[in-house]
């Protein structure tokens, strides 16, 4: 479990990160969402106590994680799959790192099995792809069989198979009891891989909750009704519901498609089709971080 | 905890190409010029113990790059980022850094000093070259003890500048430009020069005396034991600076 209250970070005058408080509870993967310069890095790595916070604190599994003894035995992070020695080959890597917490050279062999690289191990990193250098971090961040695991943006850059192979990974893990802290500022890929959600834009939170509610709350609710009946219709709606018509077709909102098709029944309007909308989850997204995005692009419209 | 961390800075030193150039450079150049001066130099080099060190200065030299480079690089590829992630208290994993790379310097300390002395006697063997005095043996066995506070002291500059270039741009320029112009500052550039690092190192050694006399030094301040205690003290200093600041700042 990873626990952080009112965590604050500041650079020079930026803040990074501003009183952000959040859970992310084992045997679940939770989604760490913003847009790019949110402060999710900054709070990762507050996490592992790279940096140190200037107020508040978090909490890995009840304790900070600088009072962790061999850390990478308790928590693995893949903070940037580009932090390594590209003359050293993969093995020597994860050889190095393992020694440092007095995990076996055995385990080395197999975290390298565990992603497929035993056959470049001892190939020099600067000759691995893009996906094998991910697969690289991914095996560090395994190294010590630990029960938290952090991904900052694991499938950057990764082909359709390469991001189907983390999600499976990260589903297995989380399944096994894990804590699975995972960063992305692509909605899509983490409405498939994240049952817990935490959204922050310009460092604050802006949403905790299940992936599920995010969705439910977030979308817009409405109800697409066409009748040939719209008289009718449109009598019974009147003072119950919101509805727009254009071109025979109603969309109705403030009623569920249940109680619409009730009222349509009684008024005797047959439906020739009752569709309830829901607005796509990038679109929500959008819209609760568009007041959050550090770097905004001006519209077309606006630069004109 | 300790020996574990000793092994992964083995590991990282010994894994990359570089530290191995840098160690056959740090060799081959020093027994190379030794063997040149002592073939082809006139009486301006007289074939003394003291005089077998040298070209010692070249192989401390590339062994100082060694040092910056295993130690600042890691700053430039993010190693030292994931060797804190695993050693979040710092500390024991810089000292240990520290230890293997003072370790190569001490070894390789011991190769010159030995080994500039063994070729000088093979190319002059009417020179009286044998190891009689405490101040022969000094001369030898002492490298071993400069080359592995000059390690510790490239580690401090890499620890303190975070940057290979920045670092390697700051030792070389020390080492092959400023120490030697000094010198040249009319007035108290000679009294200065005297308390170089390097120069105290030669000192130390007895490599020092050959510039002595056509530079017109006065009589040197400290003995050779005063001159390593001054290097030491600079070294250490150095690198217990890079530490404080890296165990501080955001990684």
């Amino acid at each position: 479990m990873i626990e952080a209250t009112a965590l604050t970070k500041r650079y020079g005058a930026t803040t990074a990160v501003n009183e952000l408080t959040f859970t992310a509870q084992s045997g679940r993967v939770t989604g760490f969402l913003g847009p790019n310069g949110a402060g999710k890095s900054t709070t990762m790595r507050l996490i592992l106590g790279l940096d140190s916070p200037d107020a508040g604190r978090v909490l890995v599994d009840g304790v900070p994680y600088r009072q962790l003894k061999d850390p990478l035995r308790t928590v693995g992070a893949m903070l940037d799959a580009t932090w390594r020695h590209p003359g050293r080959s993969g093995r020597d890597h994860l050889r190095w790192l393992a020694a440092t917490n007095g995990i076996p050279d055995k385990r080395v062999e197999e975290v390298l099995a565990l992603v497929g690289l035993t056959s470049v191990g001892k190939t020099r990193v600067l000759q691995y792809s893009l996906g094998m250098q991910q697969r690289l971090g991914i095996a560090a961040a395994m190294l010590g069989d630990p029960r938290v695991l952090l991904f900052d943006e694991p499938v950057n850059g990764l082909d359709p198979e390469g991001m189907a192979w983390i999600r499976q990974l990260l589903h297995a893990l989380a399944a096994e009891g894990r804590t699975v802290f995972v960063s992305s500022h692509l909605l899509p890929e983490m409405a498939q891989t994240a049952q817990d959600l935490v959204v922050i834009g310009r460092g604050r939170l802006i949403y905790q909750g299940t992936m599920e509610d995010f969705v439910a709350q977030t979308s817009e609710h409405g109800v697409r009704v066409r009748t040939p009946h719209a008289d009718r219709l449109r009598a019974a709606l009147s003072g119950q519901a919101e509805f727009t018509e254009a071109g025979g077709a109603f969309v109705v909102s403030g009623l569920d498609s249940d109680r619409i098709g009730q009222l349509a029944f009684d008024a005797g309007a047959t439906l020739h089709e009752l569709s309830p909308i829901t607005g796509s989850l990038e679109q929500a997204y959008l819209d609760l971080t568009r007041d959050a995005v550090e770097f905004a692009v001006p519209s077309p419209e606006a630069s004109r | 905890m300790i020996a574990h961390l000793l092994r992964a800075e083995r590991i990282k030193l010994f894994s990359t190409r570089a530290p191995w150039w840098c160690l056959a450079i740090a060799l081959v150049a020093p027994l190379g010029f030794t063997a040149l001066f002592f073939a082809l130099a006139g009486p301006e080099i007289p074939p003394t113990v003291g005089n077998t060190q040298l070209a010692s200065g070249n192989g401390r030299t590339v062994l100082l790059v060694l040092a910056v480079l295993a130690t600042a690089s890691e700053f430039n590829w993010g190693t030292m980022r994931l060797t804190f992630q695993a050693v979040p208290s710092r500390m024991p994993a810089l000292l240990a850094k520290v230890a293997i790379v003072g370790a190569v310097g001490a070894v390789l300390g011991l190769v010159v000093g030995f080994g500039s002395w063994g070729l000088a006697s093979l190319v002059q063997p009417d020179a009286d070259l044998a190891l009689h005095s405490a101040a022969a043996w000094r001369s030898v066995l002492g490298q071993s003890l400069v080359f592995l506070f000059t390690a510790v002291a490239g580690v401090g500059v890499a620890l303190l500048l975070r940057s290979v270039a920045f670092a390697l741009t700051v030792v070389l320029v020390w080492t092959q430009v400023l120490e030697g112009v000094l010198v040249f500052i009319p007035g108290f550039g000679k009294h200065i020069y005297q308390w170089m690092p390097f120069h105290a190192a030669d000192e130390f050694v007895g490599a020092g005396g050959f510039a002595a006399g056509p530079l017109g030094l006065a009589p040197a301040p400290l003995g050779p034991w005063g001159y390593l205690g001054y290097f030491v003290a600079i070294t250490v200093a150095l690198f217990v600076a890079g530490v404080l600041v890296t165990a501080r700042r955001d990684a």
